[in-house]
């Protein structure tokens, strides 16, 4: 068994710096006491210890077994202690309950499917995680990024003009392939609002272009918006930063509501999937979000039943599919995800487990957004999915999330994996039909 | 040793019955008012409907994903869950007594088969107890309250079988059989055995979770 190191981290060094005792109980007693209640206390008094949600976890399984990767595990050293001692826990605690809940757990919440009282594990290490927020820990790069949502309302600093660059660009690209598509931005009453995350117009521009072509061929009526509230990915969400999660939301949804769109199609991201649809309408205080959101797998799935896209030639390889864990254990559109694979691929073979009961890319959660100082222990944390993926046999992953992307291109590198991957979106613009290119 | 035995079968039988109930209630009381005050929100989450689809699918025996990864440990666990209200509701001695206190009356089960019962229960609390011993992921989050719970709950079973086969002084038997049920009782909603009267809200509300707002299966 390989012991647990701690990592120094920039962020959580400095932060540790300006702790004092005083400071930490303070701010312990001040989440636990106003920002909890039922939830907490039946979760951790109902809690008998049996640690059958261990084999739930990709970390521990990953690090063959080690106890104290198990997800109560991880509540042990972080909740437990903080509870009993009324928030008098020491600067080093703190700085190992940083790295524990804001690196070693994705919020994947495979463990709350394998608790028989269904205790929400991940709610606990996002409660923690909210702690290290407050006390000025959180991890360097990731906190760089919520700053970055909190600058400019996107995840990567993109300056305003250059977001309308990026689409006008692509939407050239577009008119060599497809004479008169269109990328139409600020179209007030269009019935879909297309949103994306920072990265896609930083470096992931052709999934825009190819999210373009799909729409212009199924004869959409939709739109992008010219403004801030774009992207819908929210780093705040897991660095426990609620303020900035809210005004994030807000801009997106009052966008959405500005552009008077029947409903807001995203990408394929898990996170900015579960921060919209799950996180941060209830930041907000709607139950369900505001306007509809429709992930880029159900979309697909609608335009594909519809008849608003069809299928001109198959893949002919045997391909694998990544159930990212937003998406399935957030809003179970795996059997609508394999209808589309199917569609467009000969030959699906399945990883084992699969659907609801996929193991994460141990990307999510903003654990791949902690940076570099994280990047070894977090692909060493996931050798059970390199053993996954190796056991398909097959050449070509289909992972429809961006983070996932991230963490599995990790694995794929650091295990030896022959192995692409590609984005849904990618493969159905290779394989549809596009009658006016 | 009579009167210490009309003492623990008499007042002390109503004060445990009583701070379970009252216990009880107030445990519930106090988590539902808690959420009332500061988490009003989870109301507006739960659904009857998959609250009861996630209870269910986890009330059948090897039905869950994780039953199936555990199947001696979920034998164990259903027979000890069984046969702890089984013989608590249903053995025909503990039957007369409330027929000869209150008047109330239901059938009963037999007392070899109750037998059979009280040694599963016992040898579950031990398997268990040795489980958190030489498993070490539930070793590492054991520690000596976890065994405490495990003696207090095995203790009126083992003083029960004890009594039955007259083993040992009778007398002295039921009496630890009944103070240890006493004590039992009362720590039902004050310890983490508490899990009896917030397991099916816990379970309900993220069956909802998974049901109403996630669409998918929690098991």
């Amino acid at each position: 068994m390989k012991e647990r190191v701690w990592i120094k981290d920039e962020g959580i060094e400095r932060g540790a710096e300006a702790l004092t005792p005083e400071r930490i109980e303070r701010t312990i007693n001040a989440v636990l006491g106003n920002e909890t209640g039922a939830r907490l206390m039946a979760y951790v008094e109902t809690c008998v210890h049996c640690g059958l949600c261990s084999e739930a976890c990709h970390f521990y399984l990953s690090r063959d077994k080690d106890p104290s990767y198990a997800p109560v595990g991880k509540v042990k050293q972080t909740i437990w202690p903080m509870l009993k001692h009324k928030g008098k826990v020491s600067v080093e605690f703190m700085k190992q309950a940083t790295q524990i809940a804001q690196t070693e757990c994705n919020l994947c919440r495979r463990c709350v499917q394998y608790c028989p009282f269904g205790i929400d594990i991940a709610y606990m290490m996002s409660l923690v995680r909210r702690i290290v927020h407050k006390l000025e820990l959180t991890p360097l790069y990731i906190q760089d990024t919520a700053h970055s949502h909190s600058a400019t309302l996107n995840q990567m600093w993109v300056k305003d003009d250059e977001w309308i660059d990026a689409l006008h660009w692509q939407e050239d690209e577009i008119r060599e392939e497809i004479p008169n598509a269109r990328i139409p931005l600020e179209k007030e009453g269009a019935d879909i609002m297309y949103s994306v995350i920072g990265p896609e117009p930083k470096f992931r521009t052709q999934l825009i272009y190819q999210a373009a072509v799909i729409m212009n061929v199924a004869g959409l009526n939709w739109t992008m918006p010219a403004t801030p509230g774009w992207d819908n990915s929210d780093m705040a969400m897991f660095t426990g930063d609620s303020e900035i999660m809210a005004r994030l939301k807000r801009a997106h949804f009052e966008t959405a509501a500005r552009l008077r769109v029947k409903k807001i199609v995203m990408g394929e991201c898990g996170h900015a999937f579960r921060s919209v649809y799950d996180t941060g309408n209830r930041v907000l205080g709607w139950r369900m979000p505001p306007i509809p959101v429709i992930h880029a797998l159900e979309f697909y799935w609608d335009l594909l039943n519809e008849g608003r896209i069809k299928v001109a030639k198959q893949i002919e390889e045997p391909v694998t599919f990544h159930d990212p864990c937003n998406v399935v254990r957030g809003r179970g559109l795996h059997e609508k995800a394999r209808e589309v694979v199917r569609a467009f691929c000969k030959n699906l073979v399945e990883m084992h487990p699969n659907r609801e009961h996929n193991l994460c890319c141990a990307a999510g959660g903003g654990v791949i957004n902690c940076g570099p100082p994280f990047k070894n222990a977090r692909v060493e944390s996931n050798s059970a999915k390199a053993e996954q993926l190796k056991a398909t046999g097959v050449k070509l992953c289909i992972a429809p999330c961006h983070n996932c992307h991230g963490g599995l291109d990790d694995i794929i590198h650091k295990y030896g994996l022959d192995m692409e991957l590609k984005f849904l979106g990618e493969i159905i613009y290779e394989c549809m039909e596009k009658p006016e290119a | 040793m009579e009167r210490i035995y009309i003492l623990v079968s008499g007042p002390l039988a109503w004060i445990a019955w009583s701070v379970l109930i009252l216990g009880s209630i107030y445990r519930l009381w106090q988590v539902f008012s808690l959420a009332k005050q500061k988490e009003q929100v989870l109301f507006s989450y739960i659904s009857l409907k998959y609250a009861l689809r996630s209870i269910i699918n986890w009330s059948i025996p090897w039905n869950t994903t994780n039953m199936r990864l555990h199947p001696i440990f979920t034998g164990v666990a259903f027979l000890f869950h069984i046969g702890f209200f089984v013989i608590l509701i249903f053995l025909s001695a503990h039957v007369i007594m409330i027929e000869e206190g209150f008047g109330l009356s239901w059938p009963t089960i037999p007392d070899a088969l109750a037998d059979v019962m009280a040694f599963l229960v016992v040898g579950a609390c031990i398997f268990f107890g040795v489980r958190r011993i030489v498993r070490p992921e539930v070793a590492f989050v054991t520690d000596w309250t976890d065994f405490a719970l495990l003696g207090l709950v095995a203790a009126p079973f083992l003083t029960g079988i004890l009594a039955y086969h007259q083993w040992g002084d009778p007398l002295l038997m039921t009496i630890l059989h009944m103070l240890s049920a006493e004590i039992l009782l009362i720590s039902i909603p004050f310890t983490r055995l508490v899990h009896m009267l917030f397991a099916p809200f816990t379970r309900g509300y993220i069956g909802s979770e998974f049901g109403m707002v996630r669409h998918v299966k929690d098991w």
